[in-house]
Order: C-alpha cells, then sequence, then structure tokens
C-alpha cells in the first residue's frame, strides 16, 4: 500500500517536473530507416533526462530530402535537427546553410570518429554533420548455396567472378536468384550503384573541363556487366528494386548475393529480422585491376541543424551530441541488441567486446570496406569532383535522378543499354550547360 | 422588395467565392509568372536575374515534355474510358433487384474513399509485386510467369490504380440516374418489341448523357493533376514512361530544384490545362447549366 | 433465377473492388514474415495486434487524425459558408454573366497544384502559415469551393423559384429565407456537397503533405512514414493504412445514403 503511493507520488512529480520543462521543444526530421526508428524509440530516455520534448517527422526517403531541401534553401527553419548524407552535408554546409558542430564537450571525444565517415561530413575541418552511421559497400553471400554448389567466395572476388557465381547458384524454380542488386531509379538509389561500378572499371561521369563521360567505355561495360548479370542471375521486377526492397528479398532467402550497403550486416545476422541469418556471408566489394581503390562507396547518415534554427539550436546541439556519443552506441547495444549498434562512426564501438562477440563475423570487414575508400580521388583520371558514390555539385541529385531512370529503364527492356547512356549523356550535356558550367 | 436592392444583394453574396478564387489564383499565378522569365535555382543562390523565354526553351525542350503530354492524356483518357464504361454497367448491375443490395454497395463504393496514396502503396506492395503480390499468385496459379506491372507496365498500372479509386463514384452518379429513369416508358418499349440492346441505346444512354457530362467534368479535373499515385508507385520512371506534366513540373521543381524551368512548365501546364478546360466546360456548360 | 444471377454477379464485383481493402485489413494483422508469405496466406495465423502497437509507439496517430478532423470539418464548414450565398445568387438571381463566373470558377480548378507550389510555400512562409492549421485549412477551402459552389448551384436550380418568392412577400429576409426555406428544401444536396468535401479533404495528400511538418501533420502525412522503411513492412503499413482510412470509411459508409442522394448534381436526374 505504501510502496503504491509513493509510486503514485514519484509520478505525480515526474509529471510535474516533465510538462515544467516541456517549454523547449525541438522538431527532428529523420528518414524511415530502421536505425533511425530506434533512435526515435530510444530518446525518451533523451526527453527524461533533459526535459526537452521531442517532436518526430517521420518520412520515406525520397519524401524527405524533398522536405528538407525546400526547408533549407528558403530558411523556413521548421525542423531543428534533420538527418542528411554525406552529400548533403557537403553542399548545404558549404552554402553555409548548416550550423557547425565542432564545439561539443570533450567527452564526446571526435577523434574516435572512423576518418573516412567524419571526414564525408566534414568541410574545411569542421564537422557539420555528426554521423549516425557511416557505410561504404560490401557483398553479402548465402554461405549455403556457395558450397552447394561446389563454389568459394575469394579474398578479393572480381566482377567476372561475381557474375560467374550469380550464374551458378541461380534457381529460379526454387525461387532463388543468383544475384540481387539496386535497380529502382534515383540518386541515392541505382546510380550511386553504377557509378561505383564505372569506377571501379576506370571510368568517372565527367572530365576535367565538366564534359560528360557517359557514353565512355566504362559506363558501356558497366552497364553490360550489370544488365548481364540482372538478366541471368535477377529477381522479377529488378527494376523496381531499392535498397528496402532487395534487403526483404535477401533476408527472406530469395537472393544468392547481394552488393549493398555495409550497414544492412548487423540486421542481416538478427534472426528476428531475416532468415539467413546463420548462412549470411560478407566479401569486399568486387574490383578489377582497373581501379582497386575504388572499392565502395563513401555514405553517412549524420545529424545536422540548419543555419536559420536559432532559438532552439543549443537544445538541438544537445539532442545531437546524445544521439551520436559514445554512450548511445552502448545504449542500443543494451537495449536493442549488439548486432544493431551504429556502424561505421566510432572506433569505440569497434573495440567494445560486447560488439565484437556478435559482430565478429562482419566487423572487420565493414570497417575496412569503410576505411578503403578515397572520397577524395575515387576515379583513375583526373576529376574536378570529389565523392565516392556521388558528385559534390548541386546538379548531382538531378543527373542521378535523370540517368537513373535511364538505367532502370534498360534495366526493364524498354531502352537498349546504348540508348540509356546517349540520352544520359545529351541530359548531363544540357543539364549543365544550364547551370553555366560552360558555354556550347 | 426591389429587384435593384435583390440584385446587390446577390452581388454581395456572390463576392467572397469569387474574392477568394481570384485571390486564391491570381496571386500563385501572378508569382508563378514572375519566377517563370526568372534565373532561379533552389541549391544554387548564385544564380538568378533575368531569364528571358530560356525557362519555357528549356521546359519545352526537355526530352520527356512530349512524352508527359502524351502520358497525361492516355491517363486521362484510359481512366475515363474504363470508369464511365464500367460505370455504366455496374450502375445497370445494381440497379436490378438483388439480394442485400445494399451491403453488396457498401462494399462496391469503398474505394473511392481511400486516400490516393494509401491505395497506391496497397497496390504497388501487396497486389502488383512481382515477388509477393496476389497478382503474382494468381499468374503462378494459372501456371504464368509474374507480371511486372509497375516496370513493364508502369502507365498502365497506374491507370488501373486510379481507375480504381473512380470507378465508385462514376458508378453511383450512373445509379442515380438511372433509378430515376422511367420505368413506364422502359416497359412501353419492351411492348413495342424492343430488346435489351435496343432499350440501352435508345433510351438508357440518352437518359445517361447529363450524368456522363457530370462524370467526365469532375474526373477530368482531378485526373489532370495526379501526382501522388506515380509519386508512390513508379517515380514517373522506368525512363519517362509514367511521367505526366504534374510530375514533370514536380521533378524541375523539387527534385532539380530549377524552380525557374518548373514555374515555365506551370504556366504551360495552366494553358494546356486551360485549352482541355475549354472543351470539357463547353461540353458540360451547355449541359449543366443550360 | 435471374435475380439469383443478378446477386451472384453483383457481390462478386462488390468482393472484388473492395478486395484490397479487406486484404490491408487482413494483413495489419498478420506477423511480418506472414504479411510477405508467398503463397500468401488468406487468413491471419494469430489474429496478432502487434503491428497497431509499433505504430502507436513510433507515430502519433491521434494528433494526426485530429488535424485530418479539423482540416477536413474546418474547411467544409468554412467554405460552406461562402459557397451557399454564392450558389443562391447564381441560380435565384442570374445576370448575363453568372454562366460564365460558374465556368471560370470550374477553370480554377483545373491548374495543377504543382506549379503553384513554390509560391505557395514562399507565401506561407513570409506570412508563417506553414505548418499551420489555419494556412492549410485555407488552401484546401481554395482548392475545394469550386466544386462547391458548382454543385449547390445545381441543386438550388431544382427549387422553383415561386417558394423562395413567396417566402420573401411574406417579409423574410434574404437571410432567413436562405436559412429557413432554401436550406431546408435542399438539404439533401447540401449534405452530400459537405460529404463529398469532407471525404476530398481528408484524402487531399499534395498540399497536407508538402505544407505541413509537425503541428498540423494530418493522416496522410502520418501514412507517408510507412511508405518503403527498411526492412519487412507490409504489416505495419497495412496497420497504418488500416488506421488512416478507417475513420473516413467509416463516415462515408454511415452516410453513403445522403451521399448518393445527392449526388445527382441536380442536373442528373
Amino acid at each position: 500500500m505504501r510502496k503504491s503511493i509513493i509510486a503514485f507520488g514519484a509520478a505525480l512529480a515526474l509529471g510535474g517536473a516533465v510538462s515544467s520543462a516541456s517549454a523547449e521543444e525541438i522538431v527532428i526530421a529523420t528518414v524511415n530507416n530502421g536505425d533511425m526508428i530506434i533512435m526515435q524509440k530510444l530518446s525518451k530516455e533523451f526527453e527524461d533526462q533533459t526535459g526537452i520534448k521531442l517532436r518526430w517527422v517521420v518520412l520515406e526517403e525520397n519524401t524527405l530530402r524533398e522536405r528538407l531541401a525546400a526547408d533549407i534553401a528558403t530558411k523556413a527553419g521548421q525542423y531543428d535537427v534533420i538527418s542528411v548524407n554525406s552529400y548533403q552535408t557537403q553542399l548545404w554546409a558549404k552554402m553555409g546553410w548548416l550550423t557547425k558542430l565542432d564545439d561539443f564537450s570533450a567527452s564526446y571525444d571526435y577523434d574516435d570518429f572512423i576518418p573516412a565517415t567524419r571526414q564525408s561530413l566534414s568541410v574545411d575541418g569542421v564537422m557539420y554533420g555528426a554521423p549516425f552511421y557511416g557505410e561504404s559497400l560490401i557483398t553479402f553471400y548465402r554461405k549455403d548455396l556457395f558450397e552447394k554448389a561446389g563454389i568459394t567466395m575469394p579474398e578479393k572476388p572480381t566482377l567476372d567472378d561475381l557474375a560467374g557465381f550469380a550464374e551458378k547458384i541461380t534457381d529460379r524454380e526454387n525461387g532463388i536468384n543468383g544475384i540481387c542488386l539496386r535497380g529502382k531509379p534515383g540518386w541515392g538509389e541505382n546510380t550511386p550503384l553504377i557509378t561505383t561500378f564505372v569506377s571501379a572499371l576506370g571510368g568517372e561521369w565527367f572530365d576535367m573541363e565538366w564534359k560528360p563521360r557517359l557514353t565512355s567505355e566504362p559506363w558501356r561495360q558497366a552497364m553490360d556487366w550489370y544488365l548481364d548479370v540482372m538478366k541471368k542471375a535477377g529477381p522479377v521486377g529488378a527494376a523496381t528494386n531499392g535498397y528496402n526492397e532487395n534487403r526483404v528479398l535477401f533476408s527472406s532467402g530469395k537472393c544468392g548475393m547481394w552488393i549493398d550497403a555495409t550497414v544492412t550486416a548487423g540486421y542481416l545476422l538478427d534472426p528476428k529480422e531475416s532468415q539467413v541469418s546463420d548462412t549470411t556471408g560478407f566479401a569486399p566489394f568486387p574490383v578489377t585491376d582497373k581501379n582497386p581503390q575504388a572499392a565502395g562507396w563513401s555514405g553517412a547518415w549524420a545529424l545536422a541543424i540548419p543555419a536559420s534554427v536559432t532559438d532552439n539550436a543549443a537544445a538541438a546541439k544537445k539532442f545531437i551530441e546524445w544521439a551520436t556519443s559514445k554512450e548511445y552506441a552502448r545504449l542500443v547495444g543494451e537495449r536493442e541488441g549488439w548486432l544493431l549498434a551504429p556502424s561505421g562512426t566510432r572506433k569505440s564501438t569497434y573495440a567494445l567486446p560486447e560488439y565484437q562477440n556478435v559482430a565478429e563475423p562482419f566487423a572487420d570487414k565493414v570497417l575496412a570496406a569503410i576505411s578503403a575508400v578515397n572520397p577524395t580521388k575515387p576515379t583513375v583520371n583526373e576529376v574536378p569532383y570529389t565523392g565516392a558514390g556521388f558528385i559534390d555539385i548541386a546538379e548531382f541529385q538531378a543527373l542521378g535522378t535523370t540517368i537513373g531512370q535511364n538505367i532502370a529503364a534498360a534495366l526493364s527492356g524498354s531502352k537498349t543499354a546504348d540508348e540509356a547512356l546517349q540520352e544520359s549523356q545529351a541530359y548531363a550535356e544540357r543539364t549543365m550547360e544550364r547551370a553555366g558550367y560552360y558555354k556550347k | 422588395m426591389a429587384g435593384y436592392q435583390m440584385k446587390r444583394t446577390a452581388r454581395i453574396a456572390l463576392a467572397p467565392s469569387v474574392l477568394l478564387l481570384i485571390v486564391g489564383m491570381i496571386v500563385p499565378l501572378a508569382t508563378t509568372l514572375w519566377l517563370s522569365f526568372r534565373f532561379y535555382n533552389f541549391m544554387n543562390p548564385t544564380l538568378g536575374g533575368f531569364a528571358g523565354l530560356s525557362n519555357y526553351e528549356f521546359f519545352l525542350t526537355d526530352p520527356a515534355f512530349l512524352q508527359a503530354i502524351i502520358n497525361t492524356l492516355l491517363l486521362v483518357g484510359g481512366v475515363l474510358a474504363i470508369t464511365v464504361i464500367g460505370g455504366i454497367l455496374l450502375g445497370l448491375l445494381f440497379d436490378q433487384p438483388m439480394w442485400g443490395r445494399g451491403i453488396a454497395r457498401l462494399l462496391m463504393i469503398a474505394p473511392f474513399f481511400v486516400m490516393p496514396t494509401v491505395s497506391a502503396l496497397v497496390w504497388k506492395n501487396m497486389l502488383m509485386h512481382p515477388g509477393y503480390g496476389i497478382f503474382a499468385w494468381i499468374a503462378m496459379k494459372l501456371g504464368l510467369p509474374p507480371v511486372e506491372w509497375l516496370s513493364n507496365y508502369p502507365l498502365l498500372s497506374i491507370i488501373l490504380i486510379v481507375a480504381w479509386q473512380w470507378l465508385p463514384f462514376a458508378t453511383l452518379i450512373f445509379l442515380t440516374a438511372l433509378q430515376s429513369l422511367d420505368h413506364e416508358q422502359q416497359e412501353a418499349a419492351r411492348m413495342d418489341g424492343a430488346g435489351p440492346f435496343d432499350r440501352f441505346i435508345y433510351i438508357i444512354l440518352p437518359h445517361l448523357g447529363r450524368a456522363i457530362t457530370v462524370v467526365i467534368l469532375i474526373e477530368t479535373i482531378f485526373i489532370l493533376a495526379i501526382f501522388a499515385e506515380i509519386f508512390v508507385t513508379t517515380s514517373g520512371g522506368p525512363g519517362y514512361a509514367s511521367t505526366n506534366l504534374p510530375y514533370l513540373i514536380y521533378v524541375q521543381a523539387l527534385m532539380q530544384f530549377d524552380v525557374g524551368a518548373a514555374s515555365a512548365g506551370a504556366i504551360i501546364a495552366v494553358v494546356l490545362a486551360n485549352i482541355v478546360a475549354i472543351f470539357a466546360i463547353r461540353l458540360a456548360g451547355r449541359n449543366l447549366t443550360a | 433465377m435471374v435475380r439469383a444471377a443478378t446477386t451472384g454477379l453483383g457481390w462478386l464485383v462488390a468482393l472484388l473492388l473492395f478486395f484490397p481493402i479487406l486484404w490491408t485489413v487482413l494483413t495489419s494483422f498478420k506477423t511480418e514474415v506472414e504479411a510477405i508469405a508467398f503463397p500468401p496466406a488468406f487468413w491471419p495465423e494469430g489474429w496478432t495486434l502487434e503491428n497497431y502497437f509499433q505504430v502507436q509507439e513510433r507515430s502519433e496517430y491521434f494528433s494526426h487524425f485530429l488535424n485530418s478532423v479539423i482540416i477536413s470539418l474546418g474547411s467544409t464548414i468554412l467554405g460552406m459558408m461562402v459557397a451557399i450565398p454564392a450558389a443562391w445568387s447564381m441560380a435565384f438571381q442570374p445576370g448575363r454573366g453568372t454562366r460564365h463566373v460558374l465556368m471560370w470558377m470550374l477553370s480554377t480548378k483545373m491548374m495543377p497544384a504543382v506549379g503553384a507550389l513554390v509560391p505557395i510555400f514562399l507565401i506561407f512562409k513570409s506570412v508563417g502559415l506553414l505548418d499551420n492549421l489555419v494556412g492549410i485549412t485555407l488552401i484546401l477551402l481554395i482548392g475545394n469551393l469550386p466544386i462547391m459552389v458548382w454543385m449547390l448551384y445545381t441543386y438550388f436550380r431544382e427549387i422553383p423559384s415561386d417558394i423562395l418568392e413567396a417566402a420573401r412577400m411574406d417579409g423574410a429576409t434574404t437571410l432567413k429565407e436562405l436559412v429557413y426555406v432554401l436550406l431546408p428544401m435542399s438539404l439533401p444536396g447540401v449534405a452530400s456537397t459537405m460529404l463529398l468535401n469532407i471525404i476530398l479533404a481528408w484524402n487531399e495528400s499534395f498540399w497536407t503533405l508538402s505544407l505541413t511538418a509537425v503541428k498540423a501533420a494530418p493522416l496522410t502525412a502520418f501514412i507517408a512514414s510507412y511508405s518503403s522503411p527498411q526492412g519487412l513492412f507490409w504489416a505495419k503499413l497495412s496497420a497504418a493504412s488500416t488506421l488512416a482510412i478507417l475513420p473516413i470509411l467509416v463516415v462515408g459508409w454511415i452516410s453513403q445514403k445522403q451521399l448518393v442522394r445527392g449526388l445527382t448534381f441536380g442536373a442528373v436526374k
């Protein structure tokens, strides 16, 4: 009896404390991916600690990007904390649209971040986006299917290796596709994947005069490889499969291989999420001898604050510091399972015995994949841009969208590879000319 | 009461609506017109200044432009064909006596209440998905390979989704019109030996004339502006296969952030929509206000 | 015999049309793994409520729901207050320009909303109407006003003007004439116009998504957070979809008779 009275009183007091402090309220706009949903869930902790109330706008990726761009470009200031990727961070920081995140407390330990991830979110050495997770590309494969087919995944597979394997393990009768790759059009979907293949084959988007190089030999080779392997071993409806769709396919046992973001590794080993948790293996992104350094892309989801936010900037910073701290990684591990701890951001996470315990099959490979990429020089030839998997110019979003559409059209068979590349080239020339990179 | 005073009251009564619509239309339209002659890109604040006609040129020479016009018309035409023909047939069907007609009718009209985004998501993920969808399962049962609806027949898929939403609306209007049909006249025609087909052509169809106009007019207004269904399912692709005019403008404005070109596109769309409107309203206006 | 045939056919068509909705509701009670099972399982095995709990935990359903109610009712009621006098004026005191005014009103609906997005966004931003219930209500009101005026106009025209004149002879003011004579007589039409507008406003998913963030975000924004997330999502998407469409579906079903009675658009009969 007495206990319950005390509990009741405590609840009252707590309620009072919360409601009196809830004057401060910040709006967070994030993408609806797994890590962000976990963040939303765990943030009750932050609200209790600080009394700051969090309101969430959780949107599908494309919708979110458009909304954020409109908001930040017009300085509408509807959101106090936004989730952005490396490309947006680079671009918007250079325009002065983001707030510097360089004054967190000493315990935040900036030097703990993996250099490649931190670099992709910094301009002139100043961090504008706090990494929530970092990623590169990795090859997921089914060890059981490889064994059955009598093949082994080499230490460093090549594009040709993977094409051969994909054909061998395809078993459409039983719903097994040899390989799943992104086909859904978008500058954040199929375009960065193809861009990385092109880099691996020694190609690039632009020459030093900003002339598009989309009909060059490496682009043709990349398209031929991609279309050929998808035709022989890809799933039906591949042209509408993006990251999410492929993740569902792979985790439900329908793909023999899948080349995609490293951040997925933990989820694929989680039996709650994945039916292939004990048969998934990990291998590096396929290289060619033409450009061994094109080993993936450098990407991150990060939290940032629009420069137009003033009143709530302090509270927003407090939240970001919390959500990207060492302690947060630990919190996720303890509450949600260590497999899901944010990957690709903090070296300290990889040093934790609890994390090593469960993440052993992939942790080193993920770390290696992220560290192997050099975003300042992703290509063989000299180029006027930086970024691995993206190009740090404002026009990339438009280019990536349209070129992704053309690639998808080639994949679905409504255009030939040549048509797709030629139309992309013409479109790129038109866009760059309009943006004033050169006169006709 | 004096007619003059009455007229004044009538004008005052009309004024708020007219004012609201003028403000709601003229202000955005004028701003759009102004923007369409400016260089203005959200993501590139260094651009600016008077653009002359170059935004119009840029939009009109967009490789997707012609296709977008054709797709817009195909969408309107396709959905209208399905809903008008299907609606008349269903109207005739539900006009017949049947057991549990009230409940059947409730089930039939339900799609009209569903949000466009929800219906697009449901169709895309749960019906048309070539891996897990119901349609793929039906194809499998029939021993056929699954159809990749959204990649191989993107425009047709969108037409189907939109038609599903609007078929109940058309059916309801036709049903209402049919119920007011003079049954004695029908009976008399039957006595004269007119077959069901003749009765349909000479009695029912003319009677439905106005209802058809209403359906065409209202649906055209909404289908010209179809956006959410495309955004959710195909993003206008593959290629430009399912890009319509609103979606193309949207791509310019919010994916490429080229507000200048998007505004030019909007002005072009307004002109085109008005051409369609003149046709539709001519047709409807005579019927509906005469 | 004929009745059996029409019954069979009618029910078949009705069930086919209703199937996507039924399937969504059923899927919302399945586990995620069950939801993507192939071949599909028709009935949920365990009838789990888990998806609804998860959706509830992640999103403030009630606040989105409330916003939907406010903006769809608000835009409809305010719209009627403006549209009824206008329709009365056109139906009973027509001038030479009446037909043109009406057609002009309808033609404003032909302007693609997306073309006006940037100007409206900028205007709203400068007057502080972004993510604001008043702002979004106003936009929906303007968007649906032409349809309201037109529908009401067609109903009012069905009413013989002698009756109104009789009322006027008795010394009723215009307002009284409107409220006590006209509206009761055209009640089915008025009810139907309101219902149709509530439905259209509830489902409007361009402006509601583009101009709101948190405070004014209705159910269309709520559903946007469940479209293609990561991992398995069919069951949660179905639960969220069910929650988003159920209120308006129930309203639609309950008021079906009124809606249908009024959908005659005056001229259809």
